[in-house]
């Protein structure tokens, strides 16, 4: 409820919470993108606990999902470099 | 990842040497294996989970941080009501406010309301006091346990918990609302909130029939304690029997609808097949040809005090004790085998705390012979129905009852 907002609230989990930042993703072309696009809604360890068992078809699932159901701003260029470099260090 | 588990125990062991007498969580859950879950759970999962303490909690089991999806380690369970800081958390949005107590209000409404109305936490403190046992868990625990794995937050066996919960009825409010006849959905609405404007807002809704039902309440208390901040403080609902995804956290407003409430939280989410699990409540206004939203608890069990490779003595006695809860029928019968599935005798029950409250069980035996026990529990409901042998699979992951098995040695 957003209109809550505007009491004085504090902000408990908005910003990053505990230690979230020790999440690591793995090295290679495209980290720095999906970290740039996933993190501002949620922490990564979202992507290595969904690992490993979905091929690309899921990772490109997750992706779509995220972008067209949740509304993250990722470029339509962007969602295939995603999606590979998920399914490459995440995908089975 | 063997250092990163070596990491693990040695954060671990620092806890249960700085927690001085306080009860830390054995690291394994009850089939044995990691630190922070069964060894079934996607790898991933294990290497990217830890324990750790949310602010006010204990250190639970660290799924992911934000949102902030934590799951109470099985020895927990082995209490009759769970801690109020070691309870789960789960939550699907990453803005959650800290409402405070006199801030707070509750708008009910809708166009199925003939009087509007906002009501404070003493206001709803002058209705009639209810205190009801209850198990909360959530429609995805064991999620991680699917075979195959399907997406979504990859819970062990810890994402529910058991506790005493003290409100006033939901229907002692709605009286106030003037429900006219056509409501036939409240959809719930609590204080958390997406981080883009364009994410859906966590909305539930569930059928008017349900929200009149006398064990519907808006608590304020857990176990004797103001609920926790992590578990809706200052007001949750509390939905007994069904799963904790209707128990609004933090709630803040209850529309009354005369049409079927449409978001995404209902329809796609939450959905499980038509017909593939042996459930009463049914949620007519939301069903579709194909599927239908989750509602009430299937039928459940969990082994909490022995854990996979366990080595028993020849002779002594060896006493398996778990839980066993339902959708709010009641826990009619706990058989338990030691012999992987041949044979099963029944266990005896626990105090009987309602019939939404989970039931404590216990089984003893004498092992005869040496070599390897397959120890299994299996509970069945009021209304016959048992937990079942083979994974119904569904694509979101939920109601996972199998029979599982613990391994145990006897030397």
């Amino acid at each position: 409820m957003r209109t809550l907002l505007l009491l004085p609230v504090l902000l408990l989990a908005g910003s990053a919470l505990a230690d979230e930042s020790q999440v690591k993703l793995k090295e290679g072309p495209g980290k720095d993108l999906v970290q740039g696009s996933c993190v501002m809604c949620h922490s990564l360890d979202y992507i290595p606990m969904n690992s490993v068992f979905m091929d690309r078809k899921g990772w490109e699932a997750s992706v779509a999902k995220m972008v067209k159901v949740m509304g993250a701003p990722i470029a339509d260029e962007d969602v295939p470099k995603i999606v590979d470099y998920l399914a490459k260090h995440y995908g089975k | 990842m063997s250092s990163r588990r070596e990491f693990l125990k040695t954060v671990a062991g620092g806890l249960a040497a700085a927690g001085g007498g306080v009860l830390v969580p054995r690291l394994a859950g009850a089939a044995g294996g990691g630190s922070v879950g069964p060894p079934n759970l996607p790898s991933g999962t294990l290497e990217s989970s830890l324990l750790e303490a949310l602010p006010g909690k204990r250190p639970l089991i660290k799924r992911t941080y934000r949102a902030p999806n934590y799951e109470t380690p099985v020895d927990y369970f082995n209490q009759q009501f769970t801690p109020n800081d070691a309870f789960f958390v789960r939550y699907h949005l990453s803005n959650i406010p800290e409402v405070k107590a006199a801030d707070w209000k509750l708008q009910v409404g809708g166009d199925a309301a003939q009087t509007p109305f906002e009501l404070t936490l003493d206001e709803l403190k002058k209705l009639e006091h209810v205190e009801i046992a209850a198990l909360n868990q959530c429609s995805g625990n064991r999620r991680g346990l699917f075979d195959p794995h399907v997406p979504g937050v990859e819970w062990g066996y810890g994402a529910m918990g058991n506790a005493r919960w003290k409100g006033a009825r939901l229907k002692d409010v709605l009286a106030r609302a003037g429900l006219k006849k056509e409501a036939v959905e409240l959809a719930l609405n609590g204080a958390d909130s997406p981080v883009l404007d364009k994410t859906p807002d966590f909305v539930k809704s569930i059928p008017v029939w349900k929200g009149l039902d006398e064990n519907t309440l808006l608590v304020w208390e857990m176990n004797g304690e103001p609920l926790p901040h992590w578990n809706g403080y200052p007001v949750r609902l509390i939905v007994p029997g069904w799963t904790g995804t209707y128990w609004t956290k933090h709630i803040v407003s209850i529309q009354a609808l005369s049409q079927p409430f449409k978001g995404f939280w209902m329809n796609p989410a939450y959905r499980i097949p038509k017909g593939k699990f042996p459930l009463v409540d049914r949620f007519l206004s939301q069903e579709t040809d194909v599927n239908t939203p989750i509602t009430e608890n299937v039928v459940n069990s969990l082994i909490t005090n022995i854990k996979s490779g366990q080595k028993f003595a020849l002779g002594r006695p060896v006493e398996v004790k778990g839980v066993a809860w339902d959708g709010g029928y009641g826990i009619r019968l706990v058989e338990v085998s030691t012999d992987g599935g041949r044979s099963w005798r029944d266990a005896e029950l626990g105090k009987d705390y309602g019939r939404f409250s989970w039931r404590q069980w216990s089984y003893g035996f004498k092992p005869a012979k040496k070599g390897t026990y397959g120890v299994m529990a299996k509970a069945t409901n009021r209304q016959g129905a048992s937990q079942t042998f083979e994974l119904i699979l569904n694509p979101a992951g939920y109601h996972h009852n199998v029979v599982e098995k613990i391994d145990v040695h006897v030397a």
